[in-house]
């Protein structure tokens, strides 16, 4: 803020609670030029208006409101620049990526701010920390069996995973299912974990302008064939032929780029497992369209003990499978 | 006590019974839609899979309903009616004063079609897109002209105190009206926001706040300060008192806004100005209350046998809890619990249904006699039932939401031992169902008696001139 509109503010605000503060102080007084608890003298449509003073208790409850307004604009923000004698903020304000965050975080720290947001993760980190840490140091094999660390686990998934894979972990439309043996970036720990501390973006290009709708309509029904489907041998023929164009990243024989060690995430085409759906017309509007299907990381925003943990439940989903 | 120089056929009263009818009218289908949604929040299957029966379409056409069909409606009947009789004078246009009444419920109309129909500009109390909000500058220009120009030719050399109310709420909301709803139209459907980003949302709830500070608080008060003198033949309390917090009222609701974006991307200065200036808020929030509920010294007797009183008297002990409700909420950390539970909505209804709704029954109970030429209602005793039916009702209502709303809050911020969350968002939900249930319930008491109130009014209005005897009880002035 500029110092004029900070100024407009202080001056505005101030005005305005002087402004009450004499209107109080001036109707202490009777100037009304009848006695207190005498009719004004004004009568309207039969109703009269008695010159009585002002409740007392209410007035007192008036000035204590006062007095604490003026500690709070003193104490916090709110008279336009002026920032506090208690030097808080809520947050490092104005901020636009992590990393500007991580600097005005230690910025304040340095100058003595009481920034709220920042002191309540670092008292959540003291307080919280060491119990992920501890579990940081067993290896996900172990964690995936100890109860305790899945239930821990568990709803750690589901604040933060549950909104795009469902709460159970089956997902949904462009949302992996965690509990099946189908991976797209591959299942191991190890695996899992980076999917979950870089994400991950996969990108299916729109192949209407290459193939026409004749060529999408072939590679439909190849791309069915694949996984047994009853299709039109004709058409599938036809788009096997122009398949090597797809197995860069599906490989030659559909199987997916986790088969074929690549890091596409390009799925499988060989099983019945659909991403974005498996009837006849999805797969046409995903060879029209493209997909593009996005992970967030996670490293930033939960910190990799936790992520550890998370890998750990993520990775029991599809263990237990009798 | 009737001293009034100028006859009734020298008042305009015709468009004092318009407005008085519609907002009896407007109140049915406001709470009945209200009524439905939440049902919906119980049993989401009542939207029949409709998408003009949805909660988000129907939502904003009950509030648009109860707070400009009528609750406006409301404010329309009585200003006219106080602002002729206690200047003792004509309204300044009867024309101009008609084309209000026709004006509006146009525009309540063209509200209840393209609500439903998912046309909206999303802000919230101001859903109506551009070519309506042109309407509705159009028409509150006029109200304020025909308003105005009925003080200019006053007969007394006062201005009553119900009328510095009635003016400010008619100025401020022209105001927040037409600063809010600058937009950019892109069709005769849909138009953009002038602000963006933070700022659209402090001037959003610029708007909003004294939506509620002015066209539901100061109108009201107005509303108050004519109908309780007149209803308990008493004079006002203390005419210095009203002065206090009259200017004090208008000149720190303005401010108040802010306090609807605690924790938000809104610069920590503007949270903080607006707890301020909301808390200093609380005392003078209470100088009506006070001045109206004092007016009662010699009178309390009435309440036993008058029940148009006793809704005048009780939304005044709704203002004063959620008047000294409001402020408690507008304290950051308080906030930090209640913002975005369903406490909010408990607040809102108990000045809503407690304090709005029932200043404004009572005003009509007393109106609608006056206004058809008896002396009495067609049965005091039904507005009794209906007395009781709102206020169990209402009970009902808060103390569902406030009990729904705390455990939402808590429920929300309870963390087990390593720190995760301990209920999930649909647990929350779970638990609050018990309670729509009861809030349901409770609008179903409110609208049976807004229904009781419709035939009461209907057998009052088609009854013979002269018919209705005055009771003694309850005199009517």
């Amino acid at each position: 803020m500029t110092s004029f509109w900070s100024i407009w503010v202080i001056v505005l605000t101030l005005a305005c609670l002087a402004l009450i503060l004499g209107l109080l102080l001036w109707n202490l007084k009777n100037y009304v030029g009848v006695k207190e608890g005498e009719s004004c003298g004004h009568e309207f449509d039969g109703i009269e208006e008695i010159n009585n003073p002002l409740p007392k208790w209410w007035t007192y409850m008036f000035f204590a409101t006062f007095v604490w307004a003026v500690y709070y604009l003193a104490a916090y923000p709110g008279l336009g620049n002026w920032q506090g004698l208690a030097k808080w903020t809520s947050s490092n304000q104005g901020v636009t990526s992590l990393a500007e965050s991580k600097k005005a975080t230690e910025e304040a720290l340095a100058n003595g701010e009481k920034v709220q947001l920042d002191q309540e993760i670092i008292a959540a980190e003291e307080r919280f920390g060491p119990i992920f840490e501890a579990y940081a140091k067993q290896d996900i094999e172990t964690l995936a069996k100890d109860e305790k660390a899945l239930e821990i686990g568990q709803r750690l998934f589901a604040q933060n995973c549950a909104q795009c894979h469902g709460s159970d972990a089956r997902g949904g439309t462009g949302f992996p299912n965690l509990t099946d043996d189908d991976w797209l970036y591959g299942g191991t720990p190890d695996k899992i974990k980076e999917t979950l501390l870089q994400g991950r973006v996969a990108a299916m290009p729109p192949w209407k302008d290459a193939l026409g709708e004749q060529g999408v309509k072939e590679m439909t029904a190849y791309v069915l064939s694949l996984s047994g489907r009853k299709v039109n041998q004709k058409d599938a023929e036809a788009g096997k032929a122009k398949f090597a164009m797809c197995a860069a990243c599906h490989g030659m024989d559909g199987k997916g780029s986790v088969a074929h060690n690549l890091p596409f995430g390009a799925p499988n085409l060989t099983d019945n497992i659909w991403l974005y759906g498996g009837s006849q017309r999805a797969v046409e509007e995903t060879l029209n369209h493209g997909r593009a299907g996005v992970m967030p990381a996670w490293k930033d925003i939960l910190g990799e003990d936790k992520v550890h943990l998370l890998t750990a439940y993520v990775y029991s989903l599809s263990q237990n499978k009798q | 006590m009737s001293q009034t120089v100028a006859s009734q056929t020298e008042y305009n009263y015709k468009v004092v019974r318009q407005f008085a009818i519609m907002t009896v009218i407007w109140g049915i289908v406001g709470m009945g839609v209200g009524v439905l949604i939440a049902a919906q929040l119980a049993w989401p299957a009542l939207n029949f899979d409709t998408p003009w029966l949805t909660y988000s379409r129907l939502r904003p056409l009950h509030t648009n309903a109860v707070i400009f069909a009528f609750g406006t409606s409301a404010l329309f009947a009585t200003s006219y009616y106080v602002v002729q009789r206690t200047c003792q004078t004509r309204l300044f246009s009867d024309k101009l004063a008609a084309f209000t009444f026709w004006g509006w419920q146009a525009i309540i109309v063209s509200a209840a079609i393209t609500l439903p129909l998912g046309i909206t500009s999303s802000k919230e109390y101001a859903e109506l897109e551009w070519p309506i909000d042109i309407a509705i500058a159009v028409v509150w220009v006029s109200y304020a002209v025909v308003f105005f120009g009925t003080l200019i030719k006053r007969k007394v050399s006062h201005i009553y105190v119900a009328n510095w109310f009635y003016a400010g709420f008619i100025i401020t909301v022209a105001i927040l009206h037409i600063v809010n709803s600058m937009a950019v139209p892109v069709s005769l459907t849909k138009s953009y926001s002038i602000y963006a980003g933070a700022v659209d949302a402090m001037v959003q709830w610029w708007y909003g706040h004294n939506a509620v500070g002015f066209l539901l608080t100061a109108g009201f008060l107005g509303m108050m300060y004519y109908f309780v003198p007149k209803q308990a033949g008493r004079p006002v309390y203390s005419y210095r008192l009203s002065v206090v917090h009259f200017w004090a009222l208008v000149s720190l609701y303005i401010w108040a806004g802010p306090h609807h974006l605690h924790y938000t991307a809104l610069p920590d200065w503007t949270q903080s100005l607006g707890m301020v200036m909301s808390v200093i808020l609380f005392v003078p929030s209470w100088g009506g209350m006070i001045n109206g509920i004092m007016t009662l010294s010699g009178a309390w007797h009435k309440l036993r046998t008058d029940p148009v009183l006793r809704f005048l008297v009780v939304s005044l002990s709704f203002y004063g809890m959620s008047t000294f409700e409001g402020p408690m909420m507008a304290i950051k950390s308080v906030n930090a619990l209640s913002h975005y539970t369903d406490w909010t909505v408990g607040h809102v209804h108990s000045g809503a249904l407690g304090w709005v709704a029932m200043i404004s029954i009572g005003a009509i109970y007393h109106l609608i006699p006056a206004l058809f030429g008896h002396g009495n209602m067609y049965s005091v005793k039904l507005v009794n039932t209906h007395f009781w039916l709102h206020t169990v009702g209402v009970v009902l209502y808060i103390v569902a939401m406030w009990i729904s709303g705390v455990m939402q809050g808590l429920m929300w911020r309870a963390v087990n031992a390593d720190g995760t969350l301990m209920y999930s968002f649909v647990q929350s939900l779970e638990a609050s169902k018990p309670f729509y249930i009861m809030r349901f319930l409770g609008g179903v008491f409110i609208v049976v008696g807004m229904l009781v109130m419709a035939y009461n009014v209907l057998r009052t209005v088609t009854a013979k001139s002269g018919s209705l005897a005055t009771d003694a009880n309850a005199q009517m002035a």
